[in-house]
C-alpha cells in the first residue's frame, strides 16, 4: 500500500504542466487578447476618422453653443458653452427621473394596495388602470398626453384660472412663486434645526420603547418639529416672503413658476406607465406574505394599521425591492423618449442639437451612454443598500 | 489560442471594412448598380415619396441626375430617408453615396465633418410662420414669443442670433421631426414656427387650414442648400458637382428633356454639352445627354416639384438663372 501511495503522489510537475500556472497563463493571454482587441478598435476608428478629415477630441466642450434651451435649472444662455448644454440636459433628465420615480412610487403603491382591496369597485378600477396602461407602448402614451391633451387646452390669452393664482393653458402650468425676502434665512435655519431634532427624537423614542415598552406619539411630534416650529419662527420673524403671481405679458405668462407642458406630459406618461408595473410588484409582494402572519398579528391584538406597518409591509418589501429597482431603472432610461416631444433632456439637447452643431458623434454618444450607465448604477447601488437593510437578518 | 485567432480575425475584418469604404465611390456604385441617396423623411417638393412609394422632388432629381450620368439610367437610385440628426453620420459611415436633403452649406460642416458640398441646388433663407390670429406683421413684434423648430439644424443658431441682435427673447421648443413641429404649432404650443422658407411653405400645406397661417416677409439668414459627398473622393465629388452643373447649364442653353434630340447640333455650345466629355470625369460621354433626357434641366425640375403650378407655389426668385435676375450660375462645360 505504502508503495502504491508513493507512486500515485504526483511528482513535482514542470511549470507548463502545473495547473496553477497554466490557468494564470491562459487568463493573462485572454486579457492581453481583449486589450489588443479594444485597442485595435479604438485605433482603427481614430485613424479612419483622421483619414476622412473628421475632427476628434473633447475640445468642442468649451466652444460657444449659440442656441437657446427651453428649460434650464442652471444658468444658461446663448453665450454658454457646449459643455454647459451637457449640464443643462443632465439636470433636466435628473428632474424628470426624480419626479417620475417619486410619483410612480406613490401611484404604484396606492394602486397595488387598491387592487387587493375588499371593496369590489376600488379593486376593479385599479385592475382596469393597470391592465390598460401597462399594455400600451410608452411612446404612444407620451404622444397622447402631449398632443391630444395639449390641443384641448386654451391659448395663453384665454388661460384657464384654477384659483389661488394658478393658470393653466397650452403654454404650460403657471404657479405663484414664493420670493424670499431678507430675513427668510432664519426660517430655513429653523427648518434644519427641526429636522435634526426630529432625528434625535426618533432615536430617543425607539430606545425608550425598547427599555420601558412605553410608546411615544412619534408621528405628531415629527409634524410639530418639521412644520410647526419653522412656521412659528417664520411668523415671529415677520413673514419675510412675498408671493409672485404669473401675469399675461405679451404672448405668454411671466413671473411665478412655469412648468412647461413637455415636462408635464412626460412626467405624467412616465408616472402612469411605470406606476402600473410598480402596482403589480407591490401586489405580488403583499400576496407573498403568508396569511398566517395576519392572523397571528390580529390574535396578538395589533390594530389594522399596525398590522400593515409592522408586520406585512416589512416582509413584503423584501420581495418588492428587487423588481422595484428595475422599474426605477426603466423609468430613468425611458425618460430619454423626451426628445420625441421636445422636452430638453440630455438626449434632446446634447445628443440632438449639440451633436448636430459640432458633428462629434462618437464623443457625444459615449458621454451620453456613460451618463445613463452611471445613473443606473447609482440607483441600483442605492436600492441594493436599501435591500440589504430590509433583508432578513439571520441571528 | 482561440482568442488570439478570433482577435486577429476580427481586426482583419475591421481593416477590410475600412479599406472597402475608402475605395472609390464611383467603382462601388458601378459594381452595386445603383446610387444610394440620402433624402429627407418627407418634405413636399424636395424629397417626398408618393402614394406608390416613388420618391420625387428637387433634391431627389439631383440623385437621379447622378444615376443617369454614372449608370445611364435615372431610375437606378435607392433612397434612405434620414432625419436631420442622422444625415451626416449616414454619409460619413458610407451608408449612402450622396446626401441630397435640403442641407445648408456652412463652414463648420464643410471643414470639420469630413464632408464636401458639391454645389447649391436651392438658395434658401430662414423665415417665420405665424398664426394669423395673433395679428403680427413683422418678426420684430415677436419679443417673448415661443418658437417651434426642428432640432439638429442651422435654424436654432440663426434664431438665437436674430433675437439677440434685436434685443428680443424667445423660448424654443425643439422637436425631432418636422411632423411633430407642425403638430406643436397647430396645437398652439408656440406663437411661430421657424425654418427655411421653402420648408415653411411645404409645412403650411400640412395644416388643417393652411390659410390660418402666414409666412412673415423677413428672411434672417442665408441657407444655400446642396448635395453633399464624403471628403477625399475627388472623382465622385466632380461627378456630383458636374451633374448638377449640367442641369443648370442645360436650362441656360435652352435644352429640355423634350427638345434635346432635335437641338443636338444647333450651336457649338450645345454640341459641346451633348458631347459631354465624360472621359475627363471618368464616366461615359453620354452622361450629360442622359441627365437632360431622363431627368430634365434645372428649370424643368424646379417647376415640376416646387414651382408656381405645384401646391408649394414658390417663385423662382433667387433660384432663377443669373441671366434672368437670379443667382443660379454654373461654370461652363468646355
Amino acid at each position: 500500500m505504502s508503495e502504491l501511495e508513493t507512486v500515485q503522489k504526483p511528482s513535482n510537475p514542470a511549470v507548463w504542466n502545473n495547473p496553477k500556472y497554466r490557468a494564470l497563463f491562459f487568463q493573462a493571454l485572454l486579457i492581453a487578447g481583449l486589450v489588443y482587441f479594444f485597442y485595435s478598435v479604438v485605433d482603427n476608428t481614430l485613424s479612419n476618422m483622421e483619414s476622412r478629415g473628421i475632427s476628434t477630441g473633447f475640445g468642442f466642450l468649451t466652444e460657444k453653443a449659440g442656441f437657446g434651451i427651453l428649460q434650464s435649472l442652471v444658468q444658461f444662455n446663448e453665450d454658454s458653452s457646449y459643455g454647459r448644454t451637457f449640464i443643462v440636459g443632465l439636470v433636466n433628465t435628473g428632474l424628470v427621473a426624480v419626479l417620475g420615480i417619486f410619483m410612480a412610487t406613490l401611484l404604484g403603491f396606492g394602486m397595488g394596495v387598491a387592487r387587493l382591496s375588499n371593496n369590489w369597485l376600488v379593486a376593479k378600477l385599479a385592475t382596469v388602470y393597470i391592465e390598460i396602461f401597462r399594455n400600451i407602448p410608452l411612446l404612444l402614451q407620451i404622444f397622447f398626453w402631449y398632443f391630444a391633451v395639449l390641443a384641448g387646452l386654451p391659448s395663453a390669452r384665454n388661460s384657464m384660472s384654477l384659483g389661488l393664482g394658478i393658470e393653466f393653458n397650452v403654454r404650460g402650468l403657471y404657479l405663484p412663486g414664493p420670493v424670499a425676502e431678507p430675513g427668510f434665512l432664519i426660517t430655513v435655519v429653523a427648518f434644519i434645526i427641526g429636522f435634526i431634532a426630529l432625528l434625535f427624537m426618533r432615536q430617543w423614542a425607539r430606545k425608550r420603547q425598547d427599555e420601558t415598552g412605553q410608546q411615544f406619539p412619534v408621528g405628531w411630534s415629527s409634524l410639530i418639529l418639521l412644520i410647526g416650529f419653522p412656521l412659528v419662527v417664520f411668523w415671529a420673524s415677520g413673514m419675510p416672503m412675498s408671493i409672485e403671481y404669473p401675469v399675461l405679458k405679451g404672448f405668454n405668462f411671466a413671473g411665478g413658476i412655469a412648468v412647461v407642458p413637455e415636462l408635464l406630459a412626460l412626467v405624467l406618461a412616465l408616472t402612469i406607465y411605470t406606476g402600473a408595473f410598480i402596482a403589480e410588484t407591490v401586489r405580488a409582494g403583499i400576496l407573498a406574505v403568508d396569511h398566517g402572519q395576519t392572523e397571528a398579528s390580529l390574535a396578538l391584538g395589533l390594530k389594522r394599521g399596525q398590522l400593515m406597518k409592522l408586520v406585512i409591509i416589512p416582509q413584503a418589501m423584501r420581495v418588492i425591492i428587487p423588481p422595484l429597482t428595475s422599474q426605477y431603472l426603466n423609468l430613468t432610461k425611458n425618460s430619454s423618449l423626451a426628445t420625441a416631444i421636445g422636452y430638453p433632456d440630455l438626449v434632446n439637447v446634447f445628443m440632438g442639437t449639440t451633436l448636430n452643431q459640432t458633428g462629434q458623434a462618437i464623443e457625444i454618444t459615449a458621454m451620453t451612454m456613460a451618463v445613463y450607465l452611471t445613473a443606473s448604477l447609482l440607483i441600483s447601488s442605492v436600492m441594493n443598500w436599501y435591500n440589504k437593510k430590509m433583508a432578513i437578518v439571520e441571528r | 489560442m482561440k482568442k488570439i485567432t478570433s482577435t486577429l480575425l476580427i481586426s482583419s475584418v475591421l481593416a477590410l471594412a475600412a479599406t472597402s469604404v475608402s475605395a472609390g465611390t464611383l467603382e462601388t456604385v458601378k459594381s452595386k448598380g445603383h446610387v444610394q441617396c440620402g433624402v429627407s423623411t418627407g418634405l413636399a417638393g424636395f424629397s417626398n415619396a408618393d402614394a406608390s412609394g416613388n420618391w420625387q422632388g428637387l433634391d431627389v432629381d439631383v440623385c437621379r441626375a447622378v444615376a443617369a450620368a454614372v449608370l445611364g439610367d435615372a431610375t437606378k437610385v435607392k433612397f434612405t430617408p434620414l432625419t436631420a440628426k442622422e444625415r451626416f453620420t449616414a454619409l460619413q459611415s458610407g451608408e449612402i453615396d450622396i446626401l441630397s436633403r435640403n442641407t445648408t452649406w456652412t463652414l463648420t460642416r464643410d471643414g470639420s465633418l469630413g464632408l464636401n458640398f458639391a454645389g447649391v441646388n436651392y438658395y434658401d433663407g430662414q423665415g417665420f410662420m405665424v398664426s394669423k390670429a395673433i395679428g403680427v406683421k413683422s418678426a420684430l413684434e415677436l419679443d417673448g414669443a415661443a418658437v417651434c423648430l426642428q432640432s439638429g439644424t442651422t435654424t436654432e443658431l440663426n434664431l438665437a442670433d436674430y433675437f439677440s441682435a434685436n434685443g428680443m427673447t424667445y423660448k424654443s421648443i425643439n422637436y425631432d421631426t418636422s411632423d411633430a413641429t407642425i403638430k406643436g404649432f397647430e396645437a398652439g404650443r408656440c406663437d411661430m414656427l421657424t425654418s427655411d422658407q421653402s420648408q415653411l411653405y411645404s409645412l403650411r400645406i400640412k395644416l388643417e387650414n393652411p390659410s390660418s397661417a402666414i409666412v412673415l416677409p423677413e428672411v434672417i439668414s442665408k441657407e444655400p442648400l446642396g448635395p453633399v459627398v464624403r471628403q477625399g473622393d475627388d472623382e465622385w465629388f466632380n461627378i456630383v458637382r458636374w451633374s448638377l452643373n449640367a442641369m443648370i447649364n442645360a436650362e441656360e442653353l435652352g435644352l429640355t428633356s423634350a427638345n434635346i434630340d432635335s437641338m443636338k447640333t444647333k450651336s457649338p455650345a450645345i454640341e459641346r454639352f451633348v458631347g459631354g466629355q465624360g472621359g475627363k470625369l471618368g464616366i461615359d460621354d453620354a452622361w450629360s445627354y442622359n441627365i437632360i433626357k431622363q431627368v430634365g434641366n434645372y428649370g424643368e425640375s424646379f417647376e415640376a416639384n416646387v414651382g408656381l403650378d405645384t401646391p408649394l407655389a414658390i417663385a423662382r426668385g433667387l433660384n432663377d438663372l443669373w441671366s434672368r435676375g437670379g443667382i443660379m450660375y454654373a461654370p461652363p462645360i468646355r
